[in-house]
């Protein structure tokens, strides 16, 4: 389908086919007082040459990737995307390909979409996986809320630190109904299975990331029982990559398995867009929020794909749908599968080693620097919690002027951490600059090495022009 | 279009066949045309209250939900768990084995209210 936009002739054309002698007479129905007055108040129009040297100046106030090294983590992470993902994501076909509503016309987006579910399954070990969510944190509030019409309970328990905006996005979710939420963790952030148990009751699920936001892994099997027991859901919030090594929310008994997609395949880019990963057991499937992609036969009984169970979506059931969402992270559904599709089964336990083993190192070096230490403990996968002498945003600030993004600060979200920041390892960090951070961290602490950083910096803004 | 003599009836298609103080309730066959294939029927738990007038459940097809009105007030007996597995009986025998509920009426005169064969017989005709 071609854009064009129309002329006066077209216009003359479509008016004459309706009756309608002019666009005045047309919009005659809208009050005169709400009618727009005069031309839309925007600057004239640009050449091409000036538009593309404007958008220079505006893109040139990002940084790009590999202008700094980057520890960033905290729900999305810096891995590698093969050039094979752009290349056959970026597909004129899978590229503007979106939210199909006379969905079987798209057998190929279907099919795409059929192909991540089911990686997705095999990934979980659930039973059925979603055409995707907006983002690991809606999915996560729409987990809580199939929790809550399974079980017909008001309570939703946090076991495991959540991601602060995840926790935002339940409360956001659940405001306007009568919910409690709480949570239950010990101050290093992990579940406090001791209150666990008693905090359940009348719950509708357990909410327990693994690894959580300061990236301590959870016990999903233990929380599962614990869960049922009470007659509660377990929704386990996971990490795709960690599960090459870490046991499935399946494995574990998990009765929803939600989670950030965006590692699979997709760069940060300016923190989205971003991938719901959203999987549960069969016996829930009527209670899932957005797309499923099925498939079927035709009428001449050649294979064919389908959006099933539409009834449980609002532009069918309206109200009483099971969710809002009417749409999917096509794209980046499509991306994450192509990733998997090129990592495959033994590529990702290689690739969660990889994390897990360079996170560890760093963990290490940095624990003998003086003033340094890791709190939590060596229970992570690729995230951990660094406590420096100092403030933290001292610290961060200091390597910064190295081109060095060194991590999360806590202080804000959570009381009395203000010398403790979190970082992330990826296998895009190699040994050598994980050791250029340790010593940019112990010098930081030392006061020191302003004036280098300064010339350095310097030097690489003239390199741009 | 099947409408069955011993049978009443409500304005949204239901039908309810009344012995004494039980009632089995269903849809029609008018119902079940209009829908079309049926994939799923949603029935309330055993004990359940239900009130006239009220939803106690939702049919499906494919592309389309329905709600379920209650014909009377009165408590859940038994339901038709055939058709947790076999919805499509709705569309094969809504009279007979395609019977969704049981309910012990509140108020056995209240059926007195509903639609004769022959006042549903009127409503049809005009769809």
């Amino acid at each position: 389908m071609a854009y064009l936009p129309h002329n006066n002739d077209t216009r003359k054309a479509m008016l004459s086919t309706i009756g309608v002698s002019s666009v005045d007479e047309l919009i005659k129905p809208i009050p005169v007082e709400v009618r727009q007055k005069g031309p839309i108040d925007i600057p004239p129009a640009m050449s091409e040459v000036d538009v593309d040297l404007l958008n220079e100046t505006l893109a040139g106030k990002n940084a790009v990737p590999g202008q700094y090294v980057s520890f960033l983590g905290g729900g999305i992470y810096d891995h590698y995307v093969p050039a094979a993902v752009d290349h056959v994501g970026s597909r004129s076909e899978f590229y503007t390909a979106y939210t199909p509503y006379q969905p079987e016309v798209a057998q190929g987006t279907l099919q795409a979409t059929y192909e991540y579910q089911s990686m997705i399954r095999r990934l979980t070990d659930m039973e059925v996986a979603q055409a995707s969510m907006y983002d690991g944190g809606s999915a996560t509030a729409e987990a809580a809320l199939l929790a809550m019409a399974e079980t017909g309970r008001k309570k939703i328990i946090i076991a495991g630190v959540l991601n602060p905006r995840y926790r935002a996005m339940l409360e956001t979710y659940l405001s306007a109904q009568d919910v409690t939420i709480e949570a239950v963790n010990r101050p290093d952030g992990s579940a406090d299975f001791a209150r666990l148990s008693e905090a359940t009751v009348d719950a509708a699920c357990i909410i327990m990331p693994s690894p959580n936001y300061f990236g301590g892994i959870e016990d999903w099997a233990k929380a599962a029982e614990i869960a049922h027991a009470k007659g509660a859901l377990l929704v386990a919030v996971f990490y795709p990559i960690a599960l090459g090594l870490l046991k499935t929310p399946g494995e574990c008994g998990a009765d929803v398995a939600v989670g950030e997609g965006q590692c699979l395949g997709n760069p940060p880019a300016f923190g989205g867009p971003l991938l719901g990963v959203f999987a549960t057991r069969k016996k829930f499937i009527r209670r899932l929020p957005g797309r499923l992609v099925g498939k079927t036969v035709d009428s001449r009984g050649v294979m064919a794909f389908v959006t099933t169970l539409q009834t449980r979506e609002q532009h069918i059931r309206r109200e009483k749908a099971t969710s809002n969402i009417c749409t999917a992270q096509a794209l980046l559904a499509t991306r994450a599968a192509i990733y998997m599709s090129l990592i495959g089964k033994q590529g990702i336990v290689t690739l969660a080693q990889t994390c897990l083993d360079r996170a560890h190192y760093l963990a290490e070096q940095v624990s003998q620097i003086p003033g340094f230490s890791v709190p939590f403990g060596a229970n992570f996968f690729n995230e951990f919690v660094i406590e420096a002498p100092v403030n933290a945003r001292t610290i961060l600030n200091r390597v910064r002027e190295r081109d060095i993004l060194g991590g999360i600060e806590l202080g804000g979200r959570f009381p009395g951490f203000d010398k403790r920041f979190l970082v992330c390892v990826t296998e895009k960090h190699s040994r050598a600059v994980l050791d250029q951070f340790v010593h940019a961290l112990r010098e930081a602490a030392n006061d020191g090495g302003s004036n280098t950083a300064d010339s350095s910096r310097a030097s690489k803004a003239n390199a741009r022009g | 279009m099947n409408i069955k003599e011993n049978l009443k009836y409500t304005k949204d298609h239901e039908w309810i066949d009344v012995q004494g103080d039980t009632g089995t309730i269903g849809v029609t066959d008018f119902a079940q045309g209009e829908l079309g294939d049926v994939v799923y029927v949603e029935l309330p738990a055993v004990g359940t209250a239900i009130k006239a007038g009220d939803p106690f459940g939702t049919i499906e097809a494919v592309k389309a939900v329905s709600e379920l009105y209650a014909p009377v007030s009165g408590t859940v007996t038994e339901v038709n768990t055939r058709l947790a597995e076999e919805a499509n009986l709705v569309n094969q025998d809504c009279y007979g084995d395609g019977w969704m509920i049981k309910v012990k009426l509140a108020n056995p005169s209240e059926a007195g209210a509903l639609l004769t064969p022959k006042d549903y017989t009127e409503l049809v005709g005009s769809h």
